[in-house]
């Protein structure tokens, strides 16, 4: 059988059922079982002086979930991001996680709730070693005073112990330890991003959000970073969030996937329902006006 | 093929996260300490107090406050000088008005009350950077200098403007006012040195450092993983500020025993300390110690060899003393802009391998 005629069988043989997500989940094809609304975003809007970024867009994420946001360039997704991480206030539209609606509150504050983010072009802290780094990711759970810290007394020596076991945790599973000591700034790129990511697992977020978390990266680079960030659905059980332009990696990925273009929302469901859906098609593909 | 970490092995994350990592630089720290602490108060002269090692404590003090503000914290600061004056005129306050308290309290407490108003004027580093920051602490800096000379309370309206550091003694010693020895200048001012190093040291290697470095090196990432940049930059204003008032109070009450603000604590200090920091190294400890060496011993020794070995007459020494010092900085920062620290890290690195080129 030809690969043309297998393509075809594919496309006549109906998409796979669409799992319904009810209030308490559902369980994927490979069999992993999603849990209730992590995060529900209702009606977003979200404006730059005359410019609408975002328009009225609805979806949710559940626990346990990868979901991916796509669209072409400039359809709003790290927009999108950044609502969600507290970094842009939307005009419109409520932000609720974990049941309860998200007051107004500073970009801190929303990371202490349990989300944490990697960014498209890298943010890491050039002038800290790579453990440093890491260890930056965990300060939300720092308790120790600065008067305790400045004798290294009390908590302050035993927390940094107890934090530096987690990091280690985290380094061994990402498969960095021999460039613990390391400057940032001295790294590779694929391996910046990596450092990057376990600086927002190190927060234990309950929530991780991948902004490109693969682009500019060879095949091997991405195979890696896929298999991580599987590797972390799987361990540690987390949420992810993730936007990305490599088709191959979203529809491999990802369970549902959410699809963007200038600001709407113009698909949202599995991969292949999102695969089949016209509008999507059209936007990726352009559509001739006449 | 000495200095190297090979089979020094660590077998706790306590061990290695310590500040000498390598067992050379360890026995180097104590040895350093046991001759200062040791020997050096036996065989100090008055000279080698007042020319070179007390003015050094000092600045290195003031040098490792204004590091941890513009090195680790990366928020600019011009107010050194005031920073300093606020110290001073707090302990001459204090011991005038609590004699009977310690003098060495009065300084510590002078120290805190420089860092409630560091903290004050460090309030337009929530909105402004660089230098524009630089220019809102300048304003401290001409503002607190104008305050201690016009507001005569400050200086117990002596008739000369000045404030003249009282006798105080600590155990029995004199540490203060013009019969102090030379040891005990020295060994007031090496205290505190050391204790304060060992604090900022503390500091910067656990939570506090993470997040004043994390706001330096990307502030908006900072605050999405979860640091509140209002505290990260209070607490470093608060810090420095602290270190700074300790300095400037040792700066007056143990070293000159007498101050004018305007003098003693101008602009040109506020520049001497910075330079202390670039030239020792941003965001180093080592560096605060190195760059206040650099530029209080490098005048002494400039003059000594110009004026004791060459003959020359005081006053032309004392200009080309100047230049010196001067090409010597931009020299030092064409070969390594990151300062001595950065020199002396380098030179480690290269004695790891020697005498072997791998």
């Amino acid at each position: 059988m030809s690969p043309t005629s297998q393509t075809i069988l594919s496309e006549l043989a109906p998409p796979p059922a669409a799992p319904a997500p009810s209030a308490d989940g559902y369980v994927t094809a490979d069999g992993r079982k999603i849990g209730g609304v992590l995060m529900d975003l209702r009606h977003i809007t979200l404006r730059f002086g005359g410019v609408t970024a975002i328009k009225d867009i609805s979806f949710d994420i559940r626990e346990g979930e990868i979901r991916a946001i796509i669209g072409p360039n400039g359809a709003g997704k790290s927009s999108m991001m950044n609502v969600m991480s507290g970094f842009y206030v939307p005009q419109e539209g409520e932000v609720w996680f974990r049941g309860a609606k998200r007051p107004p509150m500073r970009p801190y504050q929303v990371a202490r709730q349990g989300l944490a983010r990697t960014f498209q072009n890298i943010a890491l802290f050039d002038g800290m070693s790579v453990l440093d780094n890491i260890m930056t990711g965990r300060l939300t759970m720092m308790k120790s005073s600065l008067l305790e810290q400045a004798l290294w007394w009390g908590r302050a020596e035993a927390e940094e112990t107890r934090h530096r076991e987690q990091v280690e945790k985290i380094i061994d599973f990402l498969e960095i330890q021999n460039i613990r000591k390391t400057p940032v700034g001295r790294l590779p790129y694929g391996l910046k991003k990596r450092v990057e990511l376990a600086r927002a697992l190190a927060a234990e977020p309950k929530l991780l959000m991948l902004d490109e978390p693969m682009a500019g990266m060879n095949v091997e680079e991405k195979e890696d970073m896929s298999r991580f960030i599987l590797d972390v659905n799987d361990e540690f059980g987390t949420t992810i969030a993730l936007i990305e332009h490599d088709m191959g990696v979203v529809m491999d990925l990802s369970d549902r996937v959410v699809v963007m273009d200038y600001g709407r929302k113009i698909g949202d469901g599995t991969p292949d329902e999102v695969r089949n859906n016209q509008e999507v098609i059209d936007a990726y593909l352009g559509v001739a006006h006449d | 093929m000495l200095y190297r970490e090979a089979g020094d092995f660590k077998t706790s994350y306590r061990d290695d996260s310590q500040t000498f990592p390598l067992k050379l630089d360890r026995m180097g720290y104590w040895v350093t300490l046991a001759v200062a602490f040791g020997v050096i108060p036996f065989v100090i002269t008055d000279y080698w107090a007042n020319a070179v090692l007390v003015p050094f404590l000092i600045y290195a003090i003031a040098a490792l406050g204004l590091n941890i503000l513009v090195g680790f914290g990366g928020q600019v600061s011009l107010g050194t000088g005031g920073f300093m004056a606020v110290g001073a005129y707090a302990t001459y306050k204090l011991t005038t008005t609590f004699p009977e308290i310690s003098l060495l309290i009065h300084i510590l407490l002078a120290g805190g009350i420089t860092a409630a108003v560091g903290v004050f004027f460090g309030l337009p580093s929530l909105r402004i950077k660089g230098f524009y920051l630089a220019v809102a602490t300048l304003a401290a800096q001409f503002f607190l200098v104008w305050l201690f000379n016009k507001v005569p309370w400050f200086y117990n309206y002596s008739a000369s403007g000045q404030i003249t550091a009282p006798e105080r003694t600590f155990l029995g010693y004199v540490i203060s006012g013009p019969a102090t020895s030379a040891p005990a200048k020295y060994l007031v001012c090496l205290a505190f040195a050391v204790a304060l190093a060992w604090v900022a040291r503390n500091l910067t290697r656990g939570t506090a450092g993470r997040k004043w470095m994390a706001i330096r090196d990307m502030d908006i990432a900072a605050e999405i993983i979860g640091v509140n940049p209002l505290t990260a930059k209070m607490s470093a204003f608060a810090v420095s500020s602290f270190f700074i008032g300790v300095a400037g109070a040792l700066l007056f009450s143990i070293y000159l025993g007498a101050a004018e603000a305007s003098e003693t604590f101008g602009i040109n200090k506020s520049f001497l300390v910075l330079f202390m920091v670039i030239i020792g190294g941003l965001g180093s400890i080592f560096g605060s110690f190195a760059g206040a060496a650099f530029l209080v011993v490098l005048p002494v020794f400039l003059k000594n060899v110009l004026v004791g070995a060459f003959g020359w007459p005081t006053d032309l020494a004392a200009h080309v003393e100047l230049m010196i010092v001067g090409a010597l900085i931009v020299f030092f920062l064409i070969v390594e802009p990151h300062g001595l620290a950065q020199l002396w890290r380098l030179t480690k690195e290269k004695l790891r391998l020697w005498p072997f080129p791998h």
